[in-house]
């Protein structure tokens, strides 16, 4: 939060506007009580009082890293069917309950752990935490509601073969990644939803929804003696329990050019280009975020938008991302453009990396990146919500929870040089991955760039 | 610019989600207040202080949306929404964004049927950036014509986006120009294509020096500012832009309805979709309350109407709802819709969701199902107050349709529906001869690997 220190900084910005950044990162720091509980739960807390709220996250590690190959999705089906009934409850009373209040309650599978949350006020707070308890203690995993989700996300699957962004993301995934967890879709496919039986579900909560496998963070208006009470009140079932040691391999990255087109009668070649990339405990991971801010992670800012949207009209988004996790990561950079336009979209993409390979960005591009990326973070932490969810995060990945005062410091201590090194190292123009989806007769794309 | 536009061209169905959130017995954030003025250009500004925001919030909206786009010309107020950022005399092209981006901030607009509006977010030391770069833009742009071109080719790739390749959007489209034929409403807000091919530098630049004017234009600032330092600020940067031509509000009314109307798109697409539009009295009318409370009812969760017996029970629907925003300038559209589940036939969807209306019709809902729409109302009312930027839009929106002040009137409305309201306005409004009713045919196009 802000205290007087960044008052008086503040006075300052109108004559150094740029030089603020390496002073206040700290003024947003978090006033966060971190408590590991007997049951091995990490507890994070956040008392923010200004408005009758409370926000709750829990990150279980039961992402799609743990599950089977050959039932993909599994993950992911446990955490949608964890508000699907109880020992205490049916589906409908938890809905009607928590609707009724205007809070929600639910949970959604991700690669490294799924996230369960609650967001109530601050009034409904004890109903709040004894559904929550009861849903990730408790619950049943009736088989017509397994049924009836299995249906709805196979119904889905099919829905967004509609949208060939999906398509695109879909199959440049798999071809990264082949058959590592994180080149699987979170949801599974209508094929490995089929395999899993309730049984499966039942051994995956049993398995990995315990304590010492989870983070809890608690931010809002209230205290940590409440929280704690709450816990005391809630969950005293919820027990430490040994974990399988499950290490999911690493993912290989493949060597070579690799093209891959779909055809579809649509307006727009939707295209990603891309490879492996880096770990979330990369220490250069920095280093690759200023990199990223110039190439094409900045909007506006970046290279890539500056020559495809605003030199040549070409599209009305282009970007590039790294997506790191916790074993290993993916680099894409995408865009939809008209069929026609699709060759000349990749060239200019491939152009941009090997430029940022070949010469030094500018000291303006270098310091323009660095005073985005870290006078923006308290937009990270803005809400409660926000908050809840970077605690969670920022423990699962072990950042410390002196990131917020880190995290300046790692940005600012980048220099062009280690810009060029990265650059080089983790971007690659000849061995990548393309994914097309378009209408090919129009495309008319060429057979290696 | 950019990805505001989403929600405003492409999230039209969930307006509500985004603006519906009000109810009274709301308390919302403690100290905060609005400050108002009226400069003699008559500019209006208002400054709402919030001691416990993060971040501050510089918002400037026009009464220039699409509904004042001459004949023949649609898609011009949010082709002109995109050269606000190419540059004026002062800062040249692709310039806006990089400064403030620099400064740790974000930037975007949005345009609508009735307004559009550009913010920032930064440090609330840094606002007097914004108010630089907004004063400047509102008179001094270039609109160089080359850019223009290329400008043009960009919202012609927002629309293949947005549009031409996403059936659902696609029948939204059809829908909503149909159900008007005469009253502006009908144009979609990214335009015609046909039309955007043909829009001039010289339509773009008449349309800029009629709209963007002191007396056209709304500005808010909200945060954890100094208000009487940036009143003052603004009045230097603006207080000298003379006043424009007065803006008449549209005086078209739509002719009334005598029939159902019936659409079909026939596009590649995975499942059948349907989409029900009602023409429905805007929020100054006082039916529009318990129009409200009603899409609640039928749509807000999971314990909904239109949840619980399409997707819950019988089974049929991949996905299905109901969406109404009374907060719009003139009198819009209550919708229902469905997506099919794989093998469901699409009059099946359109049978159930007539069903839940004829259910209210004929029986007022309870005491509880209203109090609960009126909690969900509410408590998603407190939860938005966590972030500043949604406490000012919330003022920017009303007074564009009016007053700021009717937020307070919509919240004491909305308290004072009872169940017999809920089922008079649906017997009044929900009915046959007055729909416009929407189907998607998909047709299975090759795709291929």
């Amino acid at each position: 939060m802000k205290n007087s220190k960044f008052l008086k900084i503040s006075l300052f910005t109108f004559i150094f506007p740029f030089l603020i950044f390496i002073f206040n990162s700290s003024s947003y720091a978090l006033d966060v009580e971190r408590t590991v509980l007997e049951n091995g739960l990490t507890l994070l807390i956040v008392e923010r009082h200004n408005l009758p709220i409370v926000k709750v996250s829990i990150g279980i590690n039961a992402g799609s890293l743990v599950e089977p190959e050959d039932k993909a999705g599994l993950a992911n089906l446990t955490a949608e069917l964890l508000t699907a009934g109880t020992e205490n409850r049916t589906a409908s009373q938890i809905n009607e309950e928590m609707d009724f209040v205007g809070a929600s309650l639910g949970a959604s599978g991700s690669d490294d752990y799924v996230t369960v949350s609650l967001s109530v006020l601050k009034k409904d707070l004890n109903l709040g935490f004894e559904l929550l308890s009861d849903i990730i203690v408790n619950p049943v995993f009736p088989e017509d509601e397994l049924n009836k989700e299995r249906e709805r996300i196979k119904g889905s699957l099919k829905a967004m073969e509609e949208d060939p962004g999906f398509v695109a993301s879909k199959v440049f995934k798999d071809a990264v990644f082949g058959t590592h967890p994180y080149g699987r879709l979170v949801a599974g496919s209508t094929e490995s939803l089929d395999r899993i039986t309730r049984d499966d579900i039942v051994h995956f909560h049993a398995g990995y929804y315990v304590p010492n496998n989870a983070i809890m963070s608690v931010v809002g208006d209230v205290t940590p003696e409440e929280v704690k009470k709450l816990l005391k009140k809630y969950f005293d079932k919820w027990v430490t329990k040994e974990l399988k040691d499950t290490v999911p391999q690493k993912p290989e990255r493949i060597r070579q050019q690799k093209i891959i087109s779909i055809d579809k009668e649509i307006t727009q070649a939707n295209i990603i280009l891309g490879h492996m990339g880096i770990s979330r405990s990369n220490p250069d991971y920095y280093t690759v975020s200023v990199m990223n801010y110039i190439l094409g992670g900045g909007g506006f800012a970046s290279r890539l938008m500056q020559n495809l949207r605003e030199e040549k009209g070409l599209v009305y988004d282009v970007y590039s991302f790294f997506a790191a996790d916790k074993f290993g990561g993916l680099f894409q950079a995408g865009l939809k453009t008209k069929n026609e336009s699709a060759n000349t979209a990749i060239e200019e993409i491939l152009k941009e990396i090997k430029k940022i390979r070949d010469t030094p960005v500018s000291d303006t591009e270098l310091s323009d990146a660095k005073s985005f990326l870290t006078g923006s973070f308290p937009m990270r932490i803005e809400t409660s919500s926000r908050i809840a969810g970077f605690l969670v995060a920022v423990e699962y990945y072990g950042l410390g929870m002196d990131y917020i005062d880190k995290y300046p410091v790692y940005i600012n201590s980048v220099t062009k040089k280690n810009v060029l090194r990265v650059a080089r190292k983790y971007l690659d123009p000849e061995e990548f991955t393309l994914v097309v989806v378009a209408d090919q007769k129009k495309a008319l794309l060429r057979k290696k760039f | 610019m950019k990805k505001v536009s989403v929600i405003f061209i492409y999230f039209l169905l969930s307006f509500h989600v985004l603006y519906s959130h009000a109810t009274a017995d709301v308390r919302g954030v403690e100290g905060v207040s609005v400050y108002e003025e009226v400069l003699p250009n008559g500019l209006k500004i208002l400054a709402l202080k919030d001691p416990s925001a993060l971040l501050a919030v510089f918002q400037i909206w026009y009464n220039a949306g699409s509904v004042n786009e001459p004949i023949g010309k649609t898609g011009l107020s949010h082709l002109l929404e995109h050269m606000m950022f190419k540059g004026t005399h002062k800062y040249g092209p692709k310039t806006f964004s990089k400064i403030i981006k620099r400064a740790g901030g974000i930037d975007n607009a949005g345009t609508s049927r009735d307004y559009v509006f550009y913010y920032q977010k930064l440090a609330p030391d840094r606002l007097h950036l914004s108010i630089e770069l907004e004063a400047d833009r509102m008179h001094n742009l270039v609109m160089d014509p080359k850019e223009t071109l290329s400008e043009r080719d960009v919202a012609m790739e927002e629309r293949r986006m947005r549009y031409e390749d996403d059936p659902q959007n696609l029948v939204f489209e059809e829908v909503v120009s149909t159900a008007f034929k005469n009253h502006p409403y009908r144009r979609p807000v990214i335009g015609w294509m046909s039309d955007l091919q043909k829009i001039t530098r010289d339509d773009l630049w008449e349309f800029y020096r009629t709209y963007y004017s002191p007396n056209n234009a709304l500005i808010i600032v909200a945060g954890d500012i100094d208000v009487d330092l940036l009143v003052d600020k603004i009045k230097k940067e603006f207080g000298a832009i003379p006043k424009g031509p007065h803006v008449e509000s549209i005086a078209i009314i739509e002719p009334e309805q005598r029939g159902e109307k019936r659409v079909f798109v026939k596009k590649e697409a995975e499942l059948p979709y349907i989409l029900t539009a009602y023409k429905v009295p805007d929020i100054h009318h006082e039916d529009s309350f318990a129009l409200e409370v009603l899409s609640s009812i039928l749509s807000d969760g999971k314990s909904s109407r239109i949840y619980k017996s399409l997707i819950d029970e019988k089974k049929i629907a991949l996905s299905a709802g109901a969406g109404y925003s009374s907060i719009q300038k003139y009198p819009f559209l209550f919708y229902l819709y469905g997506t099919a589940l794989p093998g469901i036939r699409i009059d099946n969807i359109e049978k159930a969701l007539y069903e839940e209306v004829a259910n209210i019709k004929s029986n007022a809902p309870s005491e509880r199902e209203v109090q609960k729409a009126k909690n969900q109302i509410g408590a998603g009312f407190i939860m938005g107050q966590d972030s500043v930027f949604f406490q000012a839009k919330i003022l920017g929106i009303f007074e564009m349709i009016g007053d700021w002040k009717l937020k307070d009137a919509y919240l004491e409305g909305i308290k004072n529906v009872i169940p017999g309201d809920v089922q008079r306005v649906a017997q009044k409004y929900l009915i046959e001869d007055q729909r416009t009713v929407g189907i998607l045919i998909p047709i299975k196009g090759q795709t291929s690997q």
